[in-house]
């Protein structure tokens, strides 16, 4: 029987379409948490997570903010003297913490991202105020407050959509995504 | 006349309608044509990447592929559009693994893609395939003294897609000096505005948009040009909060760089969605805005 896969290949593998990333390469060196513009609003660096994926400390990386708090703005990606896509290893664990439902429970991030899908599924397109539901609540009072206050300012200047958008061939559409993801029908 | 094949994406439908009037205005008076995408679905932005690789990318190559099918190049305004419709070009050209596998799935809307056609970002249309040269020769109502911001953002330059200049690119500011304005040394002109994060984690995104609005006003800019419609949304809508938040006082106007294209061009300011921001532009623009214009 094969062995099973570490977690730092698994990780890889979720690269897939981007022909994966040679993680294991990593020299420790910092670049990208010298680079990133988030980085002090994470629990673990991205040097630090990269070193954590490749010691195949899963539960560890799970359990940190610092894939949710990427922006993805490639400027680790880029610089990378190894040529690792970190951003794009960024991708792959919120994948893999998707699939495996194994994110902490305060986080906004994979609820916004679940919803976005299910909107794009049913529609086609984006619809901002089906989506404010999934973050807003989440929110205290002030932001709660602000949030609402700057939605009333564009709306009042036609920034806000009306009616949620669709597009015309909606069962093509849906028959597309079925042969990616097999999924139930929605009423 | 040069024709593309035309990306709005979901932002430009309404949110940044001003940015989709402008377009079409400006590349009307430099002889390109815009013929929009029929039928075209959202890209996913950043978030379907989270769930499924190979599902985002399906998604995006359905838009390509109707490109594809009208026989034009693909261009989007939107930075993460843009970023989303290259790469899975490139995948589908690379990969014939990924490309069955894609095919498979466009075949229920009757689509196929060989990955041939080329990807733009609206602003590379203006900056290469017009160019500044020609774009001076039409402009009739020059942008003097005005000291813009020349924002890229993230996602135009990153990741690198054809050995472009990723730390210091000076397109943007090639089409600001067209447009006959200054464009000012802004040392984070491709520093992140936080994206979504403004959504799914607020203290870290008024963090950087804080940090670039202060770069911005400490280079002396009067006006920020953006080519994104989240970058100007995050700069733009959520000046007032970053001010409660750190005590600032940050009134900047942030433009997208087709409507002060579109002033430059002589166009009338109602026609390029000006007057819908939520922070005046009145105070630097005035002497700019005419309405005997084409």
């Amino acid at each position: 029987m094969a062995d099973k896969p570490t977690f730092s290949q698994e990780i890889s593998n979720l690269m897939y379409a981007a022909h994966g990333s040679p993680l294991n390469e990593c020299i420790q060196c910092g670049t990208c948490s010298g680079s990133c513009p988030a980085v002090e609003f994470m629990d673990q660096t991205p040097r630090r997570l990269i070193g954590m994926i490749n010691a195949d400390l899963k539960e560890d990386v799970i359990d940190t903010n610092t894939y949710w708090v990427c922006a993805s703005c490639y400027q680790c990606t880029v610089r990378c003297p190894s040529r690792i896509d970190i951003a794009g290893a960024m991708y792959a664990v919120k994948r893999y913490s998707m699939w495996n439902k194994t994110y902490a429970d305060d986080l906004v991030g994979p609820v916004f991202s679940e919803t976005f899908m299910k909107t794009i599924a049913r529609s086609g397109r984006s619809y901002e105020p089906i989506l404010a539901p999934t973050y807003i609540f989440g929110f205290g009072a002030k932001e709660f407050f602000q949030e609402v206050q700057g939605a009333t300012k564009m709306m009042l200047k036609g920034r806000i959509p009306v009616l949620p958008p669709r597009i015309k061939r909606l069962k093509n559409f849906q028959n597309m995504i079925k042969r990616i993801i097999p999924m139930g029908d929605e009423e | 006349m040069k024709k593309y094949a035309y990306f709005p994406g979901c932002s430009l439908e309404k949110m940044a309608l001003s940015y989709h009037k402008s377009s079409l205005e400006t590349t009307r008076v430099l002889g390109v044509e815009l013929e929009e995408l029929e039928d075209w679905n959202c890209c996913g932005a950043t978030t379907y990447f989270h769930l499924d690789e190979i599902l985002a990318n399906t998604l995006v190559a359905r838009n390509l592929a109707i490109a594809e099918k009208q026989g034009l190049d693909f261009v989007a305004p939107c930075s993460a559009c843009y970023k989303n419709a290259y790469f899975t070009n490139t995948y589908m050209k690379e990969d014939a693994d990924l490309a069955e596998h894609i095919n498979y799935a466009l075949e229920a809307d009757d689509l196929q893609l060989s990955g041939d056609l080329n990807v733009h970002h609206l602003i590379d249309v203006f900056a290469n395939e017009v160019g500044p040269e020609e774009i001076k020769k039409k402009v009739t109502n020059p942008l003097k003294e005005l000291r813009i911001a020349p924002y890229y953002g993230c996602q135009i330059v990153r990741p690198r897609k054809n050995g472009e200049n990723v730390e210091d690119p000076q397109f943007f500011e090639e089409l600001i000096r067209a447009m006959g304005a200054n464009p000012i040394d802004f040392a984070y002109k491709t520093r992140c505005c936080g994206g979504s994060l403004l959504l799914t984690n607020r203290p870290a995104a008024l963090d950087m948009i804080r940090h670039l609005l202060q770069n911005a006003q400490n280079s002396g800019a009067d006006v920020i040009a953006t080519a994104c419609p989240l970058c100007q949304v995050n700069l733009e809508a959520y000046q007032t909060q970053v001010n409660e938040e750190f005590g600032t006082d940050f009134s900047t106007p942030v433009l997208y760089f087709t409507q002060l294209m579109g002033l430059a061009l002589g166009i009338a300011p109602k026609k390029l969605g000006i007057g819908s921001e939520l922070v005046s532009t009145l105070p630097v623009l005035s002497q700019f805005l005419k309405k005997e214009a084409r």
